[in-house]
């Protein structure tokens, strides 16, 4: 009973001390929201207001005549959704030969487009960039677009893990049906690895929504960049004038997307991070 | 009956090649090409536009004596205390997490939420955050009757600002590995050292500690590839390099030489240094995490 009673004050106090830690975790994503509402005077208060007395959602439609926020979504989006579909298939497809299918130097090559990610992306960059520019794509989306349309490593090889599990007698009796590699590949495989390949999709998109340092390369008038990039130029702009809460009404909507992405489906990325990361 | 069988084989074979054709493409035209063309680069006098003269060393020569250079090396490795950091932390909340109190799927939740948001929108909060007048940090600290200094503008605090930052925003991801790794370290080894009479603390030392060492492994690994190519946040928050250049990282300075100056030799020479320097630390990580797992057996 006594153990029972010292449990219940140990759980008290951790539930505690995690509900302060959430609470600094969440108070400046809190603090932009409650900026982005405000008037330019209640943005310099002191001691500072949580809730502003007149609380204006001006901004958030100021914000879309201000910069080009409304293209900056939609090429995040071309992006980002052509990208992780194109990629996908790629990517599954060579997981599904990688781990089921019989060839010479499999595993050789498998290791060698592995030994591929320790390269850092700076060390390519430039290359890259000179490659691209040759081709006359810089100040494009397509820089950010095609080399995705090729696989992604990490798609790849967390797919061939997971299709370890699934049990070769299904593909022998395929193929004595007389089915196809590929229609193997999508009557039988992919349905079987579509919740591994959802939560992989969900963060591939995610990071290259997020991504900053390619973008920043390659694309330089304003209408042919991603959100992100939008984002800092508005910070660089409006932060002479300390027009905060438009900057922070224009922050709020670069984040909104994802947050709303994760909460939907925070059960499979949660899975997906904890897998990788256990297994990797 | 044999031949048969080797068409077969050749089937196989033939569809396997086709079906990891795209990611072998890729490697070679986005990976392997432009890693030899950057090697060569950087012996060389490159602008981009003109003719690429080799000129052997003096790229790297010059870089050694380059007092920018040591300077973003520093600031890149100075930054990653706030690994250590985030691990301890982190590893402290899933402990707290896997007791199975209420509310621990809406903990994850708000924990996780800063590793998902925008790094551009949240390095503009966090510079806002640490703006030395009506930054939120330095109300916070005035509660308690300190007062903080201009974050950003001071070459002193400005890379402890920039690693709290990321402490705050990777601490979710590290928590989750360290909640997973948790969850599946089975139950009777807590309950069978309870019985040889091991403390809370014993038990956490012998088994939690060496059960979750693949997982603090794979962080301490992947966060140092990670950390010394950080970018984003420095070039939203301090567009010049900070004061002094004292938060200008090596990514950040390989990109001003290389599209600012168009120095892109030098830049390709340094960005070869900072791969190679990536590489260095992660062998060594995997010889001391070999060495110490066979110490264990």
């Amino acid at each position: 009973m006594s153990e029972k009673k010292k449990n219940r004050i140990t759980n008290t106090l951790i539930f505690i001390f995690l509900s302060c830690g959430a609470i600094f975790m969440v108070a400046p994503l809190l603090w932009m929201f409650s900026t982005s509402l405000k008037s330019k005077e209640d943005v310099f208060a002191l001691p500072p207001v949580w809730i502003p007395e007149t609380i204006s959602f001006a901004k958030y439609a100021e914000i879309w005549s201000m910069g080009p926020l409304l293209s900056g979504i939609s090429n995040s989006l071309i992006v980002a959704i052509s990208v992780t579909v194109i990629g996908t298939f790629t990517s599954s497809l060579a997981a599904f030969a990688f781990a089921k299918l019989h060839f010479r130097g499999k595993n050789k090559i498998f290791i060698m487009l592995f030994a591929s990610v320790m390269i850092p992306y700076p060390v390519v960059m430039i290359p890259q960039f000179i490659m691209f520019s040759t081709v006359g794509w810089i100040d494009t989306l397509l820089p950010l677009i095609i080399p995705g349309f090729f696989g992604n490593i990490f798609m790849i090889f967390f797919l061939r893990q997971f299709l370890t599990s699934v049990p070769n007698s299904i593909i022998e009796a395929a193929k004595i049906d007389g089915c196809s590699y590929f229609q193997i590949f999508y009557k039988i495989i992919f349905p079987l690895i579509k919740p591994a390949v959802a939560a992989q999709l969900i963060l591939w998109f995610m990071g290259i929504w997020n991504d900053y340092l390619a973008p920043i390369l390659y694309l330089n008038s304003p209408e042919k960049q991603t959100l992100q990039l939008v984002i800092a130029n508005f910070n660089a702009s409006y932060a002479i004038q300390s027009d905060y809460p438009l900057i922070m009404a224009a922050s709020v909507v670069a984040l909104l997307p994802m947050l709303i992405v994760f909460i939907i489906f925070q059960k499979q990325i949660i899975e997906s991070i904890a897998i990788s990361g256990v297994k990797g | 009956m044999k031949a048969t069988t080797s068409k077969l084989h050749r089937t196989e074979e033939r569809n396997a090649w086709l079906f990891i054709a795209a990611p072998i493409l890729g490697f070679l035209i986005f990976a392997l090409v432009p890693l030899i063309y950057s090697i060569y680069g950087a012996f060389t006098n490159w602008d981009g536009l003109g003719q690429m003269t080799f000129i052997g060393l003096e790229n790297f020569i010059n870089l050694f004596q380059d007092e920018y250079f040591y300077k973003s090396m520093y600031n890149t490795i100075f930054m990653m205390l706030g690994i250590p950091v985030g691990i301890v932390l982190a590893l402290l909340l899933a402990l707290g997490l896997n007791r199975g109190i209420p509310g621990t799927n809406t903990f994850r939740v708000l924990y996780y939420i800063p590793v998902v948001s925008s790094i551009a929108a949240i390095a503009i909060l966090w510079q806002w955050a640490y703006n030395g007048d009506y930054g939120l940090v330095n109300q916070f600290l005035a509660i308690f009757g300190i007062e903080g200094p201009n974050w950003l503008q001071n070459t002193s605090t400005v890379k402890p600002a920039l690693i709290i930052m990321a402490v705050w925003k990777g601490l979710g991801y590290t928590m989750l590995l360290y909640l997973a790794a948790l969850q599946s370290v089975p139950k009777s080894f807590y309950e069978a050292a309870k019985l040889d009479g091991a403390n809370a603390f014993k038990s956490f030392l012998y088994i939690t500690l060496p059960m979750v060492k693949p997982v603090t492994f794979f962080i301490v690994v992947t966060s140092i590839i990670g950390g010394a190519q950080i970018f984003a946040e420095i070039n939203v928050m301090t567009p010049t390099g900070g004061p002094e250049y004292s938060s200008a990282s090596v990514v950040f300075y390989v990109w001003q030489k290389a599209f600012g100056n168009f120095q892109l030799g030098y830049a390709s020479a340094m960005a070869l240094v900072l791969g190679l320097f990536i590489f260095i630390i992660t062998l060594i990580q995997f010889k001391i995490n070999e060495k110490s797992s066979f110490d264990l057996d």
